[in-house]
């Protein structure tokens, strides 16, 4: 076994990576950028390496650099976690020209499965079913939209080296598939610097169930599939294991199929190969077929640990080691089910947009699993993956696993950024996802019932004018020889409240009068125990009640006029400013576009939001700014008449 | 040291006791529900239809959530001028902004146009008094027509009337009490010399207006048209003239202005006693309305009081075995150390002489007094006059009258003759003066009045040769007797200030303690006491 290994990466899978390694008694060395200095995963390692600036491209991405910090500290091997280089052939080759270890795959095997059409090529050999498409080399787009006529509509234009959803568009019919293809090829070129695609038959009520593989280089067992059906924009929001539904023939058939695959290319490691399921009549053994693989450890693996008892990254450290296959594929079973849900620091109903902030309150459930990268008072910064935490539950069935899942997100309190929490709570309790009846769609058809913000509970809402006074304590007698004064707070909707004496409150919202009281065990509304927790933060207030309820404080003072707010337009999120299209003095009518912020790997188009002329530009291509900052300021009315 | 309690909760005394104390409450409470009233509910709902907040949310809204508010004259002028002016048209008391205490006075514009009648004067000077020795900043939340003007000839022109506010102002703010005036409404004529003397004033758009003279005045004078915004509005006012410091939207953000200007005092609660933890009484104060007996003739051991207002019923009892009809010694109430003096029957020289024993011992400590009424007077008779009682009694009211450290009295019984003096009455300026429902004020009580009075009459009649029959006496006597009782009712006095207000017994222990913190926002002065007779 090593004595020492490298983490590559950062985040929660650095974290949980240190942990498996220190149980095993591996010393671990992580590397960091200048904006992780103080990051939880540089807290928790041994030792740590700053490698580079703020930006990936200038730290987890330079894989000179990271090597480099290897061989300074002694590490005998690096861990990728995965997205940054975990799927790179040329810093695998880099890794063990330097004579360290990769522990991962070999070059060769990324490489195999790096290029969607070769790979599918590979596996159609390999006897592994793959979904009808056009894989060849002519880009012609006559062509293309000729191969898409013969898989017949509808078809999926695919980015040939994309992930992740960049590149990808479905088209239903022949009229739609010039546009398409060119925003596709555009946005691959964006993304990926290449501008190849593929095309593949749509498949109808698709599900996404994957199979976990693991090899030693010759030999591969499989640990069962995960269901990663809840997607949004083909982001996974909640994966299980196993696949709600799954028949033990299904299973069968698909797990050899991901032997098959994982043996053709000398795989080692962990990997899982990506099937797309067509489930409109159920799961059928002859529906699945192969999408991809990810060549490295994935984000949901926790729930194969859960249902599996492995640990695959003891796994990963053991194999990469030298070791055999810890286990024989009949040595595996599966134990009940698990779920993952996956919190990210976004604004879901402005449209899933990532968010930032300082996560001035953090609590977790406790019984879940909690892998993450930050603790209390850290910062998601726009630099990163704004991902707070994997919440990754247990149980002995389905139904008991999702029933701790919707309560472990309730009891998780998160205060400092807006996050995907009531989102994911209302997908635990969706009545669809409940009854296994999922597919890729699901999220997409019932979005507007998901992201739906529900009104505060009255209890909350009481407490939470009780804190815009300041009285979440319960602190003050309000005192008075013959009643209590009735005070206005402010609050939407207008609020008053009447101090009875300690820990007695009167709350009147909506003309409808709230006893609150402060007991041992906290405030109770109304006569019901509400176990409500509090965080303040400025001009915010979170109460935590049944889950994380948000409220304005107002400022008394900030009543002066202010100016008509359309003469700036505003970063609407954390991003990097990709173009600017305008000039101080220029005119513009309203709709024309100013300038793109690039966030997330998307790009918005900044809009001006009213004619005039723009008076000022304030930011340069390619500055970094936080949500909420000034990007252009058009010139008052007034001033430009 | 623990007082140790024999009532017995369940028997008929406390029970008759208690529900003869809750008859009486219930007068009171309806009579400060009347008053905090104001104007009425039409009233409230065309002032509050202006966008104004309603009198009294003002005075919460400035206030911090959930601080307590130890109202003054909570029931002034109550069954005076017709009931025309409910709590005197102006709510006064202390609060806290930011945890400073403060005295608020605020005009309430639904009680005619906030205008001010002779009482409303006194209470305004009352509150501004003990702003003064308490050291209290002033917020003035003004909403008035100025002068009552049926009323000007009690209300404009002598030392304690309008005027006096002014000088009040002044004087404070020479001595460095913050005057801040908010203007809610109008100030007109000598109103507006409130927010005009005030160190900061707030005015809000288009509701607050000051001015000498208003619109119509103007007219009649030189022949001018002007609207009051322009005559003297906010925008005015904060723009042109500076009469006013700050342009405030709307009254919640005309407090929130004010709460700001606390803010920045930079003010602190001087060190004068040595606080401790506050502990509740060991003996439940709910009790209070059963211990003490309905009928003010009936005896009763003040300890039995006392147990049930200090911390831990915890009670230093000083010469306990000497003049025992005054019980005298150290307690804590919400941890202030206090010195109490108690009447325990009527006062005798010995009684008088350790009393002013006590005073003295409080004053050398800093210590602050609180006072106990329940005295029907000294003791009367030759033995007691020839042995000087008089004599002793100057004592104790030269110590009780010219002691440094704050007095609080509370009339929790009788408080008749020259026993009212020696025990902090009125003309004794203690800080505070508040009054139980079952208590009674005069100079003697009705009966022994009527009686003096019937003797006179008598003896006029029979030097005469004539004869009085007992039927003709006792008709002599009962309108005297039913003055005497009208008028020593605690709430015909708090209607004319005599006090500081008719409180629940069951508060006494919160009212004597937010009494002591505010008395204890200004220093304590050593004391330099008069003579004493020896």
């Amino acid at each position: 076994m090593f004595r020492k290994i490298l983490i590559a990466n950062r985040g929660e899978i650095a974290c949980r990576v240190i942990d498996t390694a220190r149980r095993m008694g591996v010393a671990t060395v992580a590397v960091y950028s200048e904006a992780d200095l103080r990051a939880r995963h540089v807290a928790m390692a041994d030792e740590a390496v700053l490698i580079g600036g703020p930006a990936p491209k200038d730290s987890y991405l330079r894989g000179d650099a990271i090597i480099a910090a290897a061989l300074s500290t002694g590490a005998e091997a690096i861990h990728p976690g995965y997205g940054f280089l975990s799927e790179n052939p040329e810093f695998v080759d880099a890794v063990e020209a330097a004579g360290l270890v990769f522990i991962g795959p070999s070059g060769k095997a990324i490489r195999a499965m790096g290029l969607k059409d070769a790979a599918k090529a590979l596996m159609s050999e390999a006897g592994v079913p793959v979904v009808p498409g056009y894989h060849g080399e002519n880009q012609d787009p006559e062509h293309l939209a000729g191969a898409a006529e013969a898989v017949g509509y509808p078809v999926l234009i695919k980015a040939v080296a994309g992930g992740g959803g960049k590149g990808m568009r479905k088209v239903d019919g022949a009229q739609d598939f010039a546009a398409a293809l060119a925003s596709a090829q555009g946005e691959a070129r964006t993304a990926f610097g290449n501008p190849a695609v593929l095309i593949e038959k749509y498949v109808e009520k698709p599900r996404h169930i994957e199979v976990q593989v693991f090899g030693d280089g010759t030999r591969a067992v499989h640990l069962f599939e995960r269901d990663c059906s809840l997607q949004r924009r083909h982001q996974k929001v909640i994966e299980e294991a196993p696949a709600p539904g799954m028949t033990e023939e299904m299973r069968q058939a698909m797990g050899q199929a991901a032997v098959r695959a994982a043996e053709a290319i000398n795989y080692k490691g962990a990997g899982t190969i990506e099937f797309i399921v067509d489930a409109s009549e159920g799961l059928r053994p002859d529906r699945f077929w192969f999408m991809e693989m990810n060549t490295r450890l994935q984000v949901e693996h926790p729930v194969t640990e859960a249902i599996t008892g492995v640990d695959l990254v003891e796994w990963q450290l053991r194999v990469a080691a030298g070791e055999d296959l810890p286990a024989r594929q009949e040595d595996l079973t599966i134990r009940g089910h698990s779920f993952e849900a996956r919190l990210y620091a976004e604004d879901v109903p402005a449209g899933f947009l990532p968010a930032t902030g300082t996560l001035a309150h953090l609590r977790f459930a406790s019984g879940a699993r909690i892998e993450t990268g930050v603790r209390p008072g850290d910062t998601i910064s726009p630099w990163y993956d704004p991902m707070i935490a994997k919440v990754v539950v247990h149980g002995p069935t389905r139904a008991v696993a999702l029933a701790s899942l919707a309560r472990a997100l309730e009891q998780t309190e998160v205060a400092g950024t807006t996050t995907n929490l009531a989102f994911l709570g209302a997908l635990a309790r969706h009545r669809g996802f409940a009854a296994g009846d999922v597919d890729t769609g699901l999220i997409g058809r019932d979005l507007d019932a998901l992201v739906h913000e529900a009104e505060a509970p009255l209890a909350a809402r009481a407490l939470a004018v009780l804190a815009v006074a300041g009285l979440e304590s319960g602190q003050g007698t309000g005192f008075a020889l013959w009643g209590a004064l009735r005070r206005a707070i402010a609050f939407d909707p207008p609020a008053y409240l009447r101090v009875e004496g300690p820990g007695r409150v009167a709350v009147e919202i909506d003309g409808a009068e709230h006893i609150c009281e402060m007991r041992a065990d906290g405030w109770w509304v109304d006569g019901a125990k509400t176990g409500a927790r509090f965080h303040l933060g400025g001009d915010e207030i979170t109460v935590f009640l049944h889950g994380a309820h948000r409220f304005v404080r107002p400022d008394p003072l900030a009543r002066a006029s202010q100016g008509p707010a359309s003469d700036l337009t505003l970063a609407p999120m954390p991003g990097l400013v990709k173009a600017v299209f305008v000039q101080p003095g220029q005119q513009v009518a309203e709709g024309d576009r100013l300038a793109i912020l690039e966030a997330m790997k998307m790009e918005h188009t900044m809009l001006a939001a009213r004619a005039g002329t723009v008076a000022e530009v304030l930011v340069t291509e390619g500055s970094q700014v936080e949500a909420g900052a000034a990007l252009i300021r058009l010139a008052e009315e007034e001033e430009a008449a | 040291m623990k007082l140790v309690s024999s009532f017995v909760a369940g028997s008929d005394a406390a029970r008759q006791n208690r529900e003869a104390h809750l008859a009486m409450l219930s007068t009171v409470r309806e009579a400060a529900e009347r008053a905090a009233a104001g104007g009425g509910p039409e009233a409230t709902a065309r002032h509050v239809s202006r966008g104004k907040m309603a009198p009294r949310e003002r005075v919460a809204g400035l206030l911090d959530p959930g601080s307590p508010f130890l109202e003054v004259g909570a029931t002034a002028a109550h069954g005076m001028y017709d009931g025309a002016a409910p709590c005197a048209g102006v709510i006064a008391g202390i609060g806290r902004v930011h945890g400073q205490e403060v005295m608020v006075v605020a005009n309430d514009a639904t009680v005619k146009g906030g205008t001010y009648y002779p009482m409303t004067v006194k209470k305004h000077l009352r509150a501004q008094e003990i702003a003064e020795e308490c050291a209290l900043p002033c917020i003035y939340l003004v909403d008035s027509g100025g002068a009552n003007l049926p009323n000007q000839d009690e209300v404009f022109p002598d030392r304690d009337h309008f005027g006096r506010i002014f000088f009040n102002q002044a004087r404070m703010s020479a001595k460095g009490i913050p005057q801040i005036a908010v203007v809610m409404g109008s100030c007109t004529a000598g109103g507006a010399y409130v927010p005009a003397m005030s160190d900061v004033t707030i005015i809000v758009k288009e509701q607050g207006t000051i001015f000498l003279a208003g619109p119509p005045l103007v007219k009649a004078a030189t022949g001018e048209v002007v609207t009051a915004e322009d005559l003297g509005g906010g925008d005015v006012h904060t723009r042109l003239s500076g009469v006013a410091d700050y342009l405030a939207e709307d009254d919640a953000h005309a407090l929130a202005l004010a709460r700001r200007a606390v803010s920045h005092l930079n003010r602190a609660k001087p060190t004068t006693v040595q606080w401790q933890s506050p502990e509740d009484p060991a003996y439940d104060p709910e009790e209070i309305l059963g211990v003490v007996p309905a009928d003010l003739r009936t005896p009763y051991d003040i300890r039995e009081v006392i147990a049930r207002l200090v911390d831990g019923s915890r009670f230093d009892e000083f010469k306990p075995r000497f003049g025992e009809t005054i019980v005298t010694g150290f307690a804590h109430v919400m941890g202030c150390p206090v010195g109490i003096i108690a009447n325990n029957g009527v006062l005798f020289s010995e009684a008088a002489q350790k009393a002013a024993h006590f005073i003295e011992l409080c004053s050398q400590r800093s210590i602050p007094l609180v006072f106990l009424q329940n005295i029907t007077g000294f003791m009367v008779g030759r033995k007691y006059e020839n042995e000087g009682i008089a004599r002793h009694g100057a004592k104790m009211v030269t110590a009780v009258a010219t002691t440094s450290v704050p007095k609080i009295t509370m009339l929790v019984g009788g408080s008749f003759g020259a026993g009212n003096y020696g025990m902090a009455g009125r003309a004794y300026s203690p800080r505070f003066l508040w009054t139980w429902p079952n208590s009674r004020i005069s100079v003697m009580g009705g009966e022994q009045a009527a009686g003096v009075l019937a003797t006179v009459r008598r003896d006029g009649i029979e030097r005469k040769g004539g004869s009085w029959s007992a039927a003709e006496e006792a008709e002599f006597k009962r309108p005297t007797i039913e003055m005497f009782e009208r008028q020593s009712h605690p709430l015909y006095a708090s209607a004319r200030l005599w006090d500081d207000g008719v409180i629940d017994p069951r508060h006494s222990r919160q009212v004597l303690a937010l009494s002591l913190s505010a008395s204890l926002c200004a220093p304590i002065e050593p004391t330099r006491f008069g003579v004493f007779r020896m």
